[in-house]
C-alpha cells in the first residue's frame, strides 16, 4: 500500500526483531501441529499444554521488541 | 429453580458484595477530577499507570461469561472450546504494536472513541457514524450476557427471588438491585469505579483460580484421571478429509478473526484510551497474559466438572435444566469446595460481571454522546451537558441490557453476540489500517463496510445462527471458516476496489504522521 504523497510518515527502517511478532502466529494457527494427545504431560494432553506454553512463549517474542523500542526511544 | 440458600455461602458473597460497593461509590473521589468533563467520567481523566491498567483490562476483556461459558464449551464439546487459548494469546501482538499509535492520535487530538478518530482521520461524519453505531450494537448483547453469567451465580446461590410485575412477568430481585446499584455508582464514578472495582474482582479470580487447579485435581486423582474421564472422541479436533479441512481451519480461524475484532469492541478501545501513556500499553501486551494463563486453567474446569460427574448429580438437575452447560462450573464449585469458599468463588464470577458491565455501557455512553448526540442533535453542546448525557445514556444502556435478558431467552443474547464479532470485524479497516495509511477513500471505506456488515451476518443467518463458521466450498473442496474473516476480506477488497476507481479531490485528515507516534 502506498503512503499518502502529501503527507509523507518519517521512514523508520524495519528492523529484523519485528519478525518475532509473527512467531506465535506461525506456531498457533498451524492447529495440525499440535492437534494430538502424545506426549502427555502430567497427565494432560498435548494438545492443551502445547497451547499454554504458548502464554509464556508470546511474551518471550514480545520481550525483545520492547527492548528494543527502548533502546532507540 | 429450587436450591436452599447456604448461609455460610451466602454471607461470605454478600460481605464482598458490599465491600466492591462501597469502593464503587468512594471511586469518584480516587484520583480525583471535574467528572462533569467527559474524558473524566469517561475516561478516567486517561490517568491510569500500568498496574491499573492491568487491572482494569484484565477485568474488562476476561469477562464473567468468558468464565462461566469456555468451560461450559470444553463441558460440552471439548477441544474446540480451548480456542479461546490461542486467541487470547495471538491478541498481544496486536495490542503491542497498532494501539499504542491509536493512543498517542487520540491524546494528541481529545478523541475519546475510535468513531473520533475516524471523523477526525478521513473527516467523514457518515463513516464516524457507522463505526460508532457498529460498536453500540455489537456492544449490547454483550452487556446482556454479562448479565445470564450473573444469573447462572445467583441461581447457584438460591438466591434467585422471583417477583411477579403485573403486565410484566417475573423479575429477579438479586439481579435487579445488583444492576440498579451499579447503575448508580457507575453513574457518579464512571470509569473509576471498574477500574478500583477490578482489583477486588481479580484478585479473587486468581484466587479462585489457584485454589481451583490444585485442590480440585487433588480430589478427582490427578489430571492423567480428569482426562481419562472425558469423551475421548472430544480431546481433540477432527483432523481434515479429502474433502474438507476440518474443524481444525475453523479452530484457527476463529481465533485469528477474534482476535482482529477484540480491540475494537468500544470497551477494549476505553480500557486503552483510558491509560496514561502509550508505554503502558506496550507493558500491558507483556503482562496481561496472566489472565490468559488463568482463562485457560478455567478452560479445564470443563474437564474437571465431566470427571466430578455434576451431570448426573440430581442435586445440580434444576440448575443444568435452566442454564444447560453453563451451569457446569457453578456445579463443580459447589460439589468440590467448602461452602465460604463457593462464596468467595462466586463472588468473583459475579462481580466480574459488574466490571465488563460498567466498562461496556461507558463505552457506550462516549460513543453515543460523542459521535451521534454531539455530531447529529446537538453540536453546540456544552461539555457539562456532553458528560450528563453520556451518565444517563449509561443507566438506560443498562437496563436495555436487563430488559433483554428478563423478556427474552437468553439464547438471543448469544446469538446476538455471535453477531456482534462479526460486525466489529467490520469497523476494522477504517479503525486499524487508518491508523498506517490514510490511502482509502472514505466512501470506499463506508462501502466495504455495508458489504461485510451485510455478507457476514447473511452468511450466520444461513446456519440458523447456530454457528459462525461458514463451510466455504471452493472446487467441491470445504474451508471452515470463521464468517468474520470472510465478510473481512469482502470488506477490503470492496475498499481497495472502489478507493482505485474515486478520485479523492480534497483529503480531509486533521493528524499530522508525527501524532502517531509521540
Amino acid at each position: 500500500m502506498e503512503d499518502d504523497k502529501s503527507n509523507p510518515e518519517p521512514r523508520r527502517k524495519f528492523h529484523p526483531v519485528y519478525l518475532l511478532l509473527l512467531i506465535p502466529y506461525i506456531a498457533l494457527l498451524w492447529v495440525p501441529f499440535y492437534n494430538r494427545i502424545e506426549p502427555v504431560l502430567f497427565g494432560i494432553p498435548f494438545f492443551y499444554w502445547f497451547q499454554m506454553l504458548w502464554i509464556v512463549l508470546g511474551v518471550a517474542c514480545l520481550y525483545p521488541v520492547y527492548a528494543h523500542e527502548e533502546r532507540n526511544k | 429453580m429450587s436450591m436452599d440458600p447456604n448461609p455460610v455461602t451466602l454471607t461470605v458473597f454478600l460481605g464482598l458484595f458490599a465491600l466492591v460497593t462501597g469502593l464503587g461509590f468512594v471511586a469518584s473521589r480516587w484520583r480525583a477530577g471535574d467528572l462533569s468533563q467527559l474524558h473524566e467520567w469517561g475516561l478516567g481523566g486517561r490517568r491510569f499507570g500500568t498496574w491499573v491498567t492491568w487491572f482494569l483490562l484484565g477485568g474488562d476483556l476476561y469477562t464473567a461469561y468468558t468464565f462461566i461459558a469456555v468451560p461450559a464449551l470444553v463441558f460440552g464439546a471439548g477441544a474446540p472450546g480451548f480456542f479461546a487459548v490461542p486467541y487470547t494469546i495471538l491478541m498481544f501482538p496486536l495490542l503491542f504494536l497498532a494501539f499504542p499509535r491509536l493512543w498517542s492520535v487520540a491524546h494528541a487530538h481529545g478523541y475519546v472513541t475510535a468513531a473520533d478518530f475516524v471523523r477526525g482521520r478521513f473527516g467523514s461524519r457518515a463513516l464516524s457514524l457507522a463505526v460508532a453505531a457498529t460498536g453500540i450494537v455489537a456492544t449490547m448483547p454483550y452487556i446482556a450476557l454479562q448479565l445470564v453469567g450473573m444469573q447462572v451465580v445467583l441461581a447457584a446461590l438460591g438466591a434467585n427471588v422471583s417477583w411477579n410485575v403485573p403486565g410484566f412477568g417475573p423479575v429477579d430481585v438479586p439481579l435487579l438491585v445488583a444492576f440498579t446499584v451499579l447503575a448508580f455508582y457507575t453513574y457518579s464514578s464512571g470509569l473509576r469505579a471498574p477500574a478500583l472495582i477490578a482489583v477486588v474482582k481479580d484478585l479473587l479470580v486468581y484466587i479462585t483460580v489457584f485454589a481451583a487447579i490444585i485442590y480440585i485435581p487433588a480430589r478427582l486423582g490427578g489430571y492423567g484421571a480428569i482426562f481419562a474421564a472425558a469423551p475421548q472422541e472430544n480431546l481433540l479436533l477432527a483432523p481434515a478429509t479429502d474433502t474438507s479441512l476440518g474443524p481444525q481451519f475453523g479452530y484457527a480461524t476463529l481465533a485469528l478473526g477474534s482476535v482482529l475484532a477484540l480491540f475494537l469492541y468500544p470497551h477494549a478501545v476505553t480500557g486503552i484510551l483510558s491509560s496514561s501513556s502509550r508505554h503502558v500499553i506496550r507493558r500491558n501486551a507483556m503482562i496481561l497474559p496472566a489472565y490468559s494463563l488463568a482463562l485457560a486453567l478455567i478452560a479445564l474446569l470443563g474437564y474437571m466438572a465431566i470427571a466430578a460427574g455434576v451431570r448426573a448429580d440430581p442435586a445440580y438437575a434444576s440448575g443444568f435444566a435452566a442454564f444447560g452447560n453453563n451451569f457446569a462450573v457453578p456445579a463443580l464449585f459447589l460439589k468440590m469446595f467448602p461452602d465460604w469458599f463457593v462464596g468467595l468463588a462466586f463472588a468473583a464470577i459475579a462481580i466480574g460481571a459488574l466490571v465488563p458491565a460498567a466498562i461496556m455501557s461507558i463505552a457506550c455512553a462516549n460513543l453515543f454522546t460523542r459521535n451521534i448526540y454531539k455530531e447529529w442533535i446537538k453540536p453546540g453542546c456544552t461539555p457539562e451537558q456532553e458528560a450528563f448525557v453520556a451518565k444517563i445514556v449509561s443507566i438506560v444502556v443498562k437496563f436495555g441490557a436487563l430488559l433483554f435478558v428478563l423478556e427474552l431467552q437468553s439464547t438471543y443474547a448469544i446469538q446476538l453476540q455471535l453477531l456482534g464479532g462479526i460486525w466489529m470485524c467490520q469497523t476494522l479497516p477504517a479503525v486499524i489500517i487508518a491508523l498506517y495509511t490514510r490511502w482509502f477513500h472514505p466512501r470506499a471505506l463506508l462501502a466495504g463496510w455495508a458489504a461485510g456488515m451485510i455478507s457476514g451476518t447473511a452468511m450466520v443467518w444461513q446456519l440458523q445462527l447456530r454457528t459462525s463458521t461458514y463451510p466455504l466450498e471452493i472446487f467441491g473442496f470445504t474451508f471452515p471458516t470463521y464468517a468474520a474473516l470472510l465478510a473481512l476480506i469482502l470488506n477490503i477488497a470492496v475498499a481497495a476496489g472502489l478507493t482505485l476507481l474515486l478520485r479523492e479531490q480534497d483529503k480531509k485528515d486533521e493528524t499530522a504522521p508525527a501524532d502517531y507516534t509521540a
